[in-house]
């Protein structure tokens, strides 16, 4: 190890969404700023360049949300899915999140107006201009004006925490920096395929993932290694169904596969193993991301035919086509008789109501037969969004050790300490919400330790 | 000159970026074209001719998207659609025979337009510099018909009206087919309210405000300098017709014979029309090679800057003349000036001005479908709550 001296009042390690806001925040408060962005500039910005919202509580209709969403709905909607969150923490981030939309569009962020007939109607998010990446753009662009000091192509190898110190080595050949306040904003580790392995067996090896390949998790284990507390699950990850055909990274959004619930799903032996009319709202995503996980191989078949195949948006990539069922079977590999005799007895059990009898499991919900000929699928595979393991947090945002006593000088904000709020559940547009919220309390904080 | 291979690559892969658009619709903020395609569940050969002619390359999409290249995906919207708009241009030009048979991009349409354009320049030139005494030429000419001493008024009206006449007409006919290419107008909507929606939009630029804070003229960053380089341009244009007309009027009606004063309205007009040129055109060209490569098709800059060239020719000319009508550079610069502003018209149909009309007609169907769409859902959708989630 290269001994540099590069100091600086606040190292943020990350470049997505917490991060830029950590730095702004930090550089606004008067500190010196560095950002060690993993990725090239080209795709900077972490995961945050595939979102889309923020979950945001607002008691009147906004510039930019319609309606209102107080802060009752929302500590409800975080209850529903994170039962074990950390109760003042999530009270502290609700109320915080009322005035994130204003403080992003301040540092350049631009979102659509709440009466935009573009959008479908919400009132529980705003929504980027542009999207993720326009989001992170901005940030990039005031975190320069503001004179953050930013580093592309630096991942950080490790973290020197022992003993009081906060330093990172980075980049090749390596050089170590040393900081009076580290805020660590550098996402989950659903990009490291061991850790992955550790945590899900071999069928990891099966998952793709929906953002960044830079998450790999390394500042998080030195955290939890130097004692930090964990909160989430290492074993629960964010994942949605994608087409079996994405890229291996970074596919994000489009990958989705959007007709599921119209058809139905087989996995790779030919069976039905879940009611595809369970969930039929935005959650179905998310729904059968876990559904398939669960399968043999995680790996499954949404089989629609070619009347259901109109009623719902194709995916990306082609479509497998058949004139009959047993073809289609053989072209995906499954066993064309298991195929032939699913569908057969899914048809038979379908009555008027559009719901299965007397079958196992039902289809409760868009039961229409599969009889239409050419009929067509779609493998579907897991896509992680990110892991749900964090590190605890304090509400000015201190990475606590297990003791309760905090990592002096030490901060978190993201995916990295979202699970405080979040458990292993998820709530769509909330993890922006987190992102943005700590992010500018960790930047704050932490040049408040700087210049003590 | 595209092969057909080339053509049909270029439709697939601006095909493939919608497809992807469609299934993103993260920028459906930015402009018309990602409304029009959010109604689309596959996108034809005839969506394609419609949405890359309602695109006005602002170039936001390509800066937002988490796609672009070095992404997998390798999206470039602007890229794709502006090479299919560049095709559409040929597809229809009139008369049919051109078809397939004028070139696309690169210098060979350059050379195609400055051939044009030269041709009109002799076709005033050559005969005055043979039938025009050199005396009479290089003279100083004061007073009413001052011009018409030189070149015949009825030379001038005669020329430019049948190469006018004939531009208008193969204008119209390639617009026409165009139109058609767009496929059916949806039944029922409503054309007037939707001319008037076009003409807002075409007259204002709506599209070229990346939804508010400009668009990424040069790079990431946003401007307002190319919606305003343009609006100096088209209406610098305009004002010059404006000049022209008043012009006549007064030639014909009030037997008012040019030059005309300084002070009067048509040299206010003209003066005013042709600096907007002059300031839009060097706007538009620096911008165009200045900004960042990646969204833009380097093929298409040449033949985009040829018509900037020449119609900046047009209007420091048209100045120049200004200038200098009482000196003895009047007569030379009188036939240049008539000779560029006769090549700009013989120009028309078979330069990127087709860009003009074919956008007009793209917002229209954009603007008819709006008000057509209004109350309808697609199939199917009504329940996906797609777009809600940001899973």
């Amino acid at each position: 190890m290269t001994r540099v001296s590069c100091d600086c009042d606040v190292l943020v390690v990350g470049g997505g969404n917490a991060a830029l806001c950590a730095a702004i925040a930090a550089r606004r408060a008067g500190a010196s700023v560095l950002l060690l962005e993993a990725a090239p500039k080209a795709l900077r910005g972490g995961n945050a360049r595939h979102s889309r919202n923020m979950r945001i509580m607002h008691d009147a209709p906004t510039a930019w949300v319609r309606g209102c969403y107080p802060a009752e709905d929302y500590h409800a909607d975080l209850r529903r899915v994170a039962e074990a969150a950390d109760e003042g923490l999530t009270g502290l981030f609700v109320d915080a999140s009322a005035g994130v939309v204003d403080w992003l569009s301040g540092n350049g962020v631009r979102f659509h107006g709440g009466t935009d007939e573009v959008l479908p109607y919400s009132r529980k998010t705003a929504f980027f201009l542009g999207g993720g990446k326009a989001l992170v753009n901005a940030l990039y662009a005031t975190a320069e004006r503001l004179g953050v000091a930013i580093r592309y192509d630096s991942t950080v190898h490790a973290m020197h925490l022992r003993d009081g110190s906060r330093a990172v080595t980075v980049g090749t050949p390596p050089v170590t920096i040393r900081a009076r306040a580290l805020v660590v904003a550098s996402g989950g580790f659903q990009a490291d395929r061991d850790w992955m392995r550790r945590q899900w067996g071999g069928v990891a090896d099966c998952f793709t993932i929906r953002g960044t390949p830079h998450a790999t998790g390394i500042p998080l284990k030195a955290l939890l290694e130097e004692g930090a507390e964990p909160v989430g699950a290492a074993d629960r990850c964010h994942m949605v169904a994608v087409d079996g055909r994405s890229p291996p990274f970074d596919g994000g959004i489009v990958t989705r596969l959007d007709g599921i619930v119209h058809g139905i799903v087989v996995d790779r032996d030919g069976w039905r193993f879940a009611d595809e009319g369970a969930v039929v709202g935005s959650r179905r995503y998310t729904a059968w991301g876990e559904l398939v996980a669960g399968c043999p191989g995680a790996v499954a078949f949404s089989i629609f035919d070619g009347v259901i195949g109109e009623r719902f948006r194709p995916s990306i990539f082609p479509v497998v086509r058949a004139d009959s069922i047993g073809a289609l079977a053989s072209t995906l590999g499954i066993a064309p008789p298991a195929l032939e005799a699913t569908v057969a007895a899914f048809n038979a059990a379908i009555t008027d109501g559009g719901a299965t009898v007397g079958l196992h499991p039902p289809k409760t919900q868009l039961a229409v037969p599969i009889a239409l000929p050419p009929f067509g699928a779609y493998p579907v595979r897991v896509g992680v969004t990110s892991t749900c393991l964090g590190v605890r947090v304090d509400g000015r945002a201190r990475v606590l050790r297990k003791d309760g006593m905090e990592v002096e000088g030490v901060y978190a904000a993201g995916v990295v300490m979202a699970p405080n709020i979040l458990g292993s559940g998820y709530l769509a547009g909330s993890a922006m919400t987190v992102g943005a919220v700590f992010g500018r309390i960790a930047g704050r904080e932490a040049a408040v330790h700087a210049r003590r | 000159m595209p092969g057909a291979d080339e053509t049909q690559r270029i439709a697939a892969d601006a095909r493939r970026a919608l497809d992807i658009c469609n299934a993103c619709q993260f920028c459906g903020g930015y402009c018309a074209v990602f409304r029009a395609l959010k109604a689309r569940r596959q996108v034809s050969a005839a969506d394609l001719a419609f949405l890359s002619n309602l695109c006005h390359n602002c170039r936001s999409c390509y800066h937002a998207c988490q796609y672009a290249p070095p992404h997998a995906f390798d999206l470039n919207l602007p890229k794709s659609l502006s090479l299919v708009r560049q095709q559409t241009y040929r597809d229809h030009v009139w008369p049919p025979w051109f078809r397939g048979r004028l070139p696309c991009a690169g210098w060979p349409a350059v050379a195609v337009m400055v051939a044009i354009a030269l041709s009109a320049l002799m076709l005033v030139g050559l005969p005055a510099l043979i039938l025009i005494p050199p005396d009479l030429l290089f003279g100083r000419h004061l007073g009413p018909g001052a011009f018409y001493r030189l070149v015949p008024w009825e030379a001038i009206a005669g020329g430019a009206g049948a190469l006018t006449l004939w531009s208008l007409l193969a204008v119209g006919f390639s617009v026409a087919s165009f139109w058609h290419s767009m496929g059916p107008m949806p039944a029922g909507a409503a054309l007037l309210p939707a001319l008037r929606d076009a003409l807002y939009d075409a007259a204002s630029l709506r599209n070229l405000g990346g939804g508010g804070a400009g668009c990424n003229d040069r790079d990431e960053r946003f401007s307002r300098s190319r919606r305003r380089f343009h609006h100096a341009l088209f209406y610098g244009v305009v004002l010059c017709f404006a000049a022209t007309a008043v012009a006549t009027v007064y030639d014909h009606a009030l037997a008012w014979q040019a030059p005309y004063p300084v002070l009067s309205l048509p040299v206010l007009l003209g003066g005013l029309g042709g600096t907007g040129i002059l300031v839009g055109t060097m706007g538009l060209a620096r911008l165009k090679l200045r900004a960042d490569p990646g969204p833009l098709a380097p093929s298409l800059t040449a033949s985009d800057c040829a018509l900037l060239a020449l119609l900046f020719l047009v209007a420091v000319s048209g100045l120049g003349l200004l200038a200098l009508r009482e000196t003895a550079a009047m007569g030379p610069l009188l036939l240049v000036h008539l000779g560029l502003v006769l090549g700009w018209f013989a120009t028309l149909p078979y330069s990127k001005f087709l860009h003009a009309p074919f956008r007009f007609a793209a917002l229209l169907r954009a603007a008819m479908e709006r008000r057509h769409r209004a109350p309808q859902v697609g199939r199917g959708q009504g329940k996906s709550g797609r777009g809600s989630s940001g899973a």
